[in-house]
């Protein structure tokens, strides 16, 4: 306990640590209106359409800033979507077959992409390839600033439109209806998932950072019927999580944070599946009993009420 | 004619040369009626007749190909706030994190502005409109664990919510049990009464004559439209189904004759 107390008394910790934590909950708020549009992997295809975006732009400009490496990963994202729309338009390809394409294809772009990097001229092109699997501790304080802003932007932006979210979310056909720019939200709801994978990626990586935006969701979903009451507690699991993540890492050697942050994420999710009061197969089982019992003791009384009925109609006889 | 442009102006539902398809293929061609205040409209016509795409269209959810709508006079843009729409149950996933009153207090959205949000007084307004369909006991509770009735009436309070002049109602008797069928039918004269009108796609032939004042006879194109009496009659509703109609009438004597049989 002590150890903890003097890394988090180290400010560079104290970053990485409010970072991370700002990350999982806002990750955990947007993946919970993603979940209930059916959305989940959208968010692992816009992290994979990344890759190449983040290679490219770095190619065209020579910098790591993750503003430039936001843009290009958000116009990345915005070709992938378009490109899952236009073959399932154009094909009788599902929704989740296109997104597998789209997603290995741009991935596989960015592995190659980052190999021609790294055996290219470009003079600071060490840490790229950390975009795979994510290094919060490799972070410096400009990064963590912008995360951060970037996390309270989202957070500000579902807070101010939850109405409209909850709204196409449930029933798009009648948010239509009353007026609202339906199109438009969606593609403000993509473009927020785009900027929280993009944020996510320097400290959970590609591959893992859409977990940050499924896991929360789903096991907040066990706890709780209510929109509202299910996005707090998302963007708690999930800034649980990213807190877990980088402290469990800062105490054991050389562990990574993004991995730990998606395994205590997991973890939570375990917790609910069993525990959950709604749908928690605990929960489950024990009004499957309680029924069972209540079942059984009316069956009790009811056999006893014909025993009495058949002694009575016999005693009748007798007579 | 002033006269005619004028009762016309005063329409709560203008359609005119309304066209709609899905991908390439049209399903709806060139309708054109309008529909008088006050009055309880049943659309019919079989399956894939476009009754839902008429009405996905005029509201603006699907693309027209061509076609105008007004609503009282003016186009529907401007007019949404007067209009109310029941879609068909299964258009949404019932499994979302929500409750009944919390459902019905979403057909006040349009009436709040972009960032404002419901207080009491749209709960209280949500709640009346669920004790209307006869729900109020449900008002908390999570909307998949209502029947599919239940479902179908959450819907209705839903629009009647919205507090409209002017409602579109796409199969709201489908797959209903028979409380829920005599509740909307008792939410349908009501609103008669209060001088509103409802458009509605309906299915089951058998009860046309009884809940509707007009009917609207529909396959791709409009095949009549008029007063029930008048326009649901033997002969239109051959030329509507085209065979479909006489083959569930042998199949009916066919059943018959097994029944006698047995």
């Amino acid at each position: 306990m002590q150890s903890l107390w003097t890394l988090l008394n180290d400010p560079n910790m104290q970053w990485i640590f409010i970072s991370c934590t700002l990350l999982g909950l806002s990750s955990g708020i947007i993946g919970c209106f993603s979940y209930l549009r059916k959305q989940s992997l959208m968010g692992d295809t816009l992290a994979h359409a990344a890759l190449p975006g983040i290679c490219i732009a770095f190619m065209l400009t020579g910098t790591k800033s993750l503003l430039i490496f936001l843009i290009g990963a958000a116009i990345a994202g915005v070709i992938a979507t378009f490109g899952i729309g236009f073959v399932t338009r154009h094909s009788r390809i599902k929704h989740d077959a296109a997104m597998g394409i789209v997603l290995s294809g741009f991935f596989g772009l960015g592995i190659v992409l980052l190999t021609v990097i790294q055996h290219g001229s470009y003079g600071n092109q060490a840490g790229l390839d950390k975009f795979l699997f994510g290094q919060a501790a490799a972070m410096i304080g400009s990064d963590v600033l912008t995360m951060s802003i970037v996390s309270v932007l989202l957070i500000a932006v579902c807070f101010l439109l939850f109405k409209q979210f909850k709204l196409i979310s449930f029933d798009p056909g009648f948010a239509r209806g009353i007026g609202y720019p339906v199109a438009f939200l969606e593609q403000l709801l993509m473009l927020l998932m785009v900027v929280s994978v993009v944020v996510g990626i320097q400290a959970v990586g590609v591959v893992l950072v859409a977990a940050l935006l499924i896991t929360p969701a789903v096991s907040a979903r066990y706890w709780t019927h209510r929109l509202g009451a299910m996005v707090i507690l998302s963007g708690l699991f999930g800034a649980i999580s990213g807190a877990a993540g980088t402290l469990i890492s800062s105490t054991a050697a050389n562990l990574p944070t993004g991995p730990l942050t998606v395994l205590a994420a997991t973890a939570l999710f375990f917790l609910s599946i069993l525990f959950g009061p709604q749908k928690g197969l605990l929960a489950k089982q024990f009004i499957r009993l309680r029924v069972k019992r209540k079942l059984e003791q009316s069956q009790i009384r009811g056999n006893v009420k014909a025993r009495v009925a058949a002694a009575e109609t016999e005693k009748g006889a007798a007579l | 004619m002033e006269q005619k442009q004028r009762v016309e102006a005063k329409a709560p539902l203008t359609i005119q040369g309304l066209s709609a398809a899905y991908q390439k293929k049209p399903v709806l061609r060139n309708v054109s009626f309008s529909v008088q205040e006050g009055e309880l409209v049943g659309v019919i016509g079989p399956n894939g007749a476009g009754k839902s795409t008429m009405m996905k269209a005029a509201l603006g959810l699907i693309p027209r190909l061509s076609g105008e709508v007004l609503v009282y006079g003016k186009p529907y843009k401007q007019q949404r706030k007067l209009v109310g729409y029941v879609p068909q149950r299964e258009s949404v996933d019932w499994d979302f994190p929500t409750n009944a009153l919390d459902v019905v207090t979403m057909g006040r959205y349009g009436h709040l502005g972009w960032f404002g949000r419901p207080g009491a007084k749209e709960r209280a307004i949500a709640m009346e409109s669920l004790a209307k369909v006869g729900m109020a006991d449900f008002a908390t509770r999570q909307i998949s664990q209502l029947s599919g009735g239940q479902q179908q009436r959450v819907f209705l309070a839903r629009a009647l919510a919205q507090d409209a002049s002017l409602y579109f109602m796409d199969e709201p008797f489908a797959g209903v049990d028979a409380a829920t069928e005599k509740a909307i039918i008792t939410l349908l004269q009501e609103l008669k009464r209060q001088g509103k009108t409802v458009i509605v796609v309906h299915h089951d032939l058998a009860t046309v004559q009884e809940y509707f004042d007009s009917v609207l006879l529909l396959n791709v194109e409009l095949q009549a439209y008029g007063p029930t009496d008048e326009v649901f009659t033997q002969e239109l509703l051959q030329q509507t189904y085209g065979g479909r109609l006489a083959f569930l009438d042998r199949s009916r004597n066919h059943s018959d004759i097994f029944a006698t049989k047995g």
